[in-house]
């Protein structure tokens, strides 16, 4: 007889504890490997710990709600007696394996079996409804199994090993479990696809967030976490900008790139930073400290296939209309095509977000944090306005912005506003020598 | 009037790191340019792996003619014992050495790496002045690969100098000492006394831990300790080196026992570990944070300097050339703009002792014995000729792998010639193998691989040939 202690794994990166939420086994209970011991809760999800054993259950750590560390020992066994070459049976396996759909989870622990356990198992309706896939248990601190080649690739796409299921010997993880886990949006494929119009869709789909799609949701969720967002929207008259850009597109020459409206107001808001220096910033607010840069470089929230980028075009203040728009088109290129490089996706100081024509009437822009301000030009309209006592057909279009209030007053974040409307809309300003 | 160069690239240090750096550097459309003030190719080949090996390999042909002269060896019989002549020895190990830093140069030309010959001192993480021979030049850079490597330590009560030596003087002797006594015991130290033995010379080896080669277990040391035994070495262990005594003509040491002992010395060879090279290139005026005397880095080899790089000895055990040049290759990869970091599962090291002995992964001393399988095939066991002299002095191949899941941890290696299985024992830690892969793999027969093969099969319980 040999006593096997199993750890609550690494469940996760960054998750250091876990709290229980329902016991599938008592002491005394014969489990067999693979079957449910307990339910685990991360900040993330629930998760399913299944047995890496077979054997008879000799002693349980810690009741439900109770939060226990990775790496605690959470169950021990007394497992049948095992020589030294005895078969690999002992190896945590998957709870589930890429290779064939997974039953849901509530079925599987009502589904009777063999073992005495399920009788005796707690009412399988006490169970959360959206339980996680299980994981491959590793303990932690143990790096996943992996040939060079995987485990290369793998870090390259932002895939944490830890997650994927592995299929050979040893839990090892193969390409073929790494394209499986990447086809199944990282996490195990549910193909029961309801084919009646009319029947309903019980099916619940979960999507482990990985690679840029979990960088955006933890860069949106601090930002707005941490900054208070004072949000402004103004209507600006577009109609003399709009004909002197057609003008230049016109007349441009074949080295020149077409413009859009945002160059213009990337050089609007290098006009605008000498007289408001704290909206062009980066604010550390773990150290109080505003970072007000003399140079603008302006992040350009950018739509690529895997998901929101920002690239950055630096040193606005240093290139004109031309220079800005050719700089924009290459940054927001690269970054669709994933060959943006770190420092073209980092150190901007304030950011630009526009939909284009999905521009829409008013958006509520989130901060690039730690940036304190965020500009979002609305869809172009043309709509009759009284001009001077007349109706006239002007070009008219929204800008939404945002503001860190902690830094920037809603006094100052209209007069910002209002400077940049002026600059828009009598487009010469731009282009004038000032003292 | 100093000469500007401005480049994307500054490797400093053209060793095993640098170098290999500097070329992926030049593979990948990098602008690249390597300052270094020696010749290139650094300890490993001017003072270090290929002299030594070089040296060691003369030794081992010396001592087998030297055996065939005493008696018949093979049905071979010499009338006259060989005669060696160190100076065409040491020759022969520079042209060696030559032909490779040649080899690098044109590599380095090859990758288009601007080569710059002098000593580089930083101004500010950046930029750098290098004395050189015409004149002094400035680089400024984008990124720096710091590969400075590291230099023999000395004691402070045994300086170099006279006939106290360091590794880099022992493996050019013009001649022979009469008695050499060798301060420590680890892989250099015994490399050298090894060969230096065969070529004739008296060694007395001193050390102050228990055993010889002290990083590894016992049992794998034991044939090595067996050879110094049978071939008149002396051993201090559990001693201290007290210095030069006043004649200056021995080494004082305190024996285990406490007493004074004086070894009658005309070499003291000094190999008391290595040091990080951090003096000097203004690696002060850098901003780079350190752990301890290493410069400290993360698993991207990145310091915490913005696009400071550094790699190989400067910044952390375990410091071998290989090591080295995997992270230069990387760090080159990263900075032309790919993911990657240094994830090895094992770095294999060898000894070039007399039996060799080898370790990739796990030893005996990192795991618990209650949770592996540890097999022994001992190479006596294989009916091989070169096997039979590899199982000469004890020698065996041991594998430790994981009970529960039979995952391979590590592997160890000690006999003649086994320095050429390291490369199977470290894929097979790398693809994540287990022992039933081993087992599972043909190997050639008559080879010395086979003893892994028997082994992993031994730890499942079904070993052919024992």
């Amino acid at each position: 007889m040999a006593r096997f202690v199993f750890r609550l794994p690494d469940i996760g990166e960054g998750i250091a504890q876990a709290e229980i939420v329902g016991w599938h086994v008592k002491v005394g209970d014969r489990v067999a490997e693979d079957q449910s011991l307990v339910d685990v809760m991360t900040d993330k999800a629930t998760v399913d710990m299944t047995s890496p054993v077979t054997g008879v259950v000799v002693a349980t750590h810690g009741e439900a709600g109770a939060l226990i560390a990775v790496g605690a020992s959470l169950v021990e066994f007394e497992m049948e007696g095992e020589g030294q070459a005895a078969a690999p049976a002992a190896a945590p396996k998957p709870a589930t394996k890429p290779a064939q759909p997974a039953p849901p989870v509530a079925a599987k622990a009502a589904a009777p079996t063999a073992a005495p356990v399920a009788a005796a198992k707690a009412e399988p309706t006490s169970r959360p409804a959206a339980t996680a896939p299980a994981f491959t248990t590793r303990a932690p601190n143990e790096a996943p199994l992996a040939s060079p080649a995987v485990r290369h690739r793998a870090y390259e796409l932002g895939i944490p090993l830890q997650f994927v299921p592995g299929s050979a010997a040893a839990g090892r993880i193969t390409e073929q479990d790494l394209d499986n886990y990447i086809a199944s949006g990282g996490a195990n494929a549910n193909t029961n696809v309801a084919d009646n119009r009319f029947a309903k869709r019980t099916a619940v789909h979960e999507t482990k967030l990985i690679g840029l799609r979990r960088k955006i949701a933890e860069k949106m969720q601090e930002a707005k976490r941490r900054i208070p967002h004072f949000g402004y929207v103004e209507e600006f008259d577009m109609t003399e900008l709009e004909a002197f850009r057609r003008d230049l597109n016109e007349e441009r020459a074949a080295h020149q790139p077409k413009l859009t409206l945002l160059p213009f107001f990337m050089r609007a808001v290098v006009t605008l930073v000498p007289q408001f220096p704290h909206f062009n910033a980066r604010y550390d607010d773990e150290a109080g400290v505003l970072h007000s840069f003399d140079g603008v470089h302006i992040g350009i929230a950018t739509q690529s296939n895997t998901g929101l980028m920002v690239p950055v075009v630096r040193h606005c203040e240093a290139l004109d209309v031309w220079g800005c728009a050719r700089e924009l088109i290459r940054v927001t290129t690269a970054a669709r095509e994933g060959k943006a490089t770190r420092d073209e996706l980092s150190g901007s100081t304030i950011t630009l977000t526009s939909l284009g024509t999905l521009g829409g009437i008013s958006a509520t822009p989130v901060i690039n944090h730690p940036e304190v301000a965020i500009l979002g030009p609305n869809k172009l309209v043309e709509r009759p306005v009284v001009l001077n006592g007349q109706i006239a057909i002007r070009t008219l279009m929204n800008v939404s912005c945002a503001f860190d209030h902690r830094i920037i007053d809603g006094h100052d974040a209209a007069r910002f506003v209002q400077a940049l409307k002026r600059l828009i809309e009598r487009p010469a300003h731009l282009f004038m020598d000032r003292s | 009037m100093s000469q500007l160069i401005k480049t994307t690239v500054l490797v400093i240090g053209g060793g095993p790191g640098g170098y290999v750096a500097a070329i992926r550097c030049g593979q990948l459309g990098l602008d690249t340019v390597l300052v270094e003030s020696d010749r290139l190719g650094g300890t490993c080949l001017i003072r270090g792996c290929i002299p030594s090996k070089a040296i060691i390999h003369a030794a081992g042909q010396f001592e087998a003619m030297a055996a065939a002269a005493r008696a018949p060896h093979f049905g071979i019989k010499l009338d006259a014992p060989p005669r060696l002549d160190i100076a065409g020895t040491v020759s022969w190990k520079e042209s060696v050495v030559d032909r490779l830093n040649g080899g690098v140069r044109a590599l380095l030309n090859r990758a288009k790496v601007r080569v710059v010959s002098g000593w580089a001192k930083f101004t500010d993480a950046k930029n750098c002045r290098v004395a050189t021979a015409d004149g002094e030049v400035l680089i400024s850079t984008e990124h720096v690969i710091l590969a400075t490597g590291s230099v023999p330590t000395e004691l402070p009560f045994l300086r170099f100098g006279g006939r106290v030596i360091s590794s880099a003087e022992a493996l050019s002797l013009n001649e022979l000492p009469k008695r050499l006594a060798v301060v420590g015991a680890g892989y250099i130290g015994l490399e050298l006394g090894i060969a230096l033995r065969k070529m004739g010379v008296e060694v007395t080896v001193v050390e102050a831990k228990s055993q010889i080669l002290p990083l590894y277990d016992a049992k794998l040391v034991e044939p090595v300790r067996r050879w110094l035994d049978r071939n008149g070495v002396t051993l201090h262990l559990e001693s201290r080196v007290l210095g030069l005594d006043k004649s200056g003509n021995a080494l004082e040491i305190e024996g285990k026992d406490g007493k004074r002992l004086a070894l009658p010395a005309d070499r003291v060879l000094v190999t008391v570990g290595r040091q990080p090279l951090v003096e000097g290139w203004g690696l002060e005026e850098m901003a780079v944070a350190m752990n301890g005397r290493f410069v400290r880095v993360d698993e991207r080899c990145a310091t915490s300097t913005t696009n400071v790089w550094a790699i190989g000895d400067l910044v952390g055990e375990p410091m071998l050339a290989h090591k080295a040049s995997a992270q230069g290759e990387m760090v080159a990869e990263i900075i032309a703009g790919k993911r990657r970091r240094f994830d090895p599962r094992a770095i294999p090291a060898v000894c070039f002792t007399e039996p060799e002995i080898v370790s990739v992964g796990l030893g005996l001393q990192d795991v618990v014995e209650a949770d592996t399988i540890v097999s022994v095939f001992p190479f006596q066991a294989n009916g091989r000729a070169l096997s039979m002299q590899a199982g000469e002095d004890g020698g065996f191949v041991r594998v430790i792998a994981r009970k529960h899941d039979h995952l391979i941890l590590g592997v160890q290696a000690v006999g003649q010639h086994v320095s050429e299985l390291s490369a199977e024992f470290a894929h097979a830690i790398e693809m994540g193998s287990v022992l039933e892969d081993i087992a599972g793999t043909i190997h050639a027969h008559p080879t010395l691989s086979e003893a892994f093969h028997e082994a992993s099969l031994k730890a499942l319980g079904h070993a052919i040939h024992i």
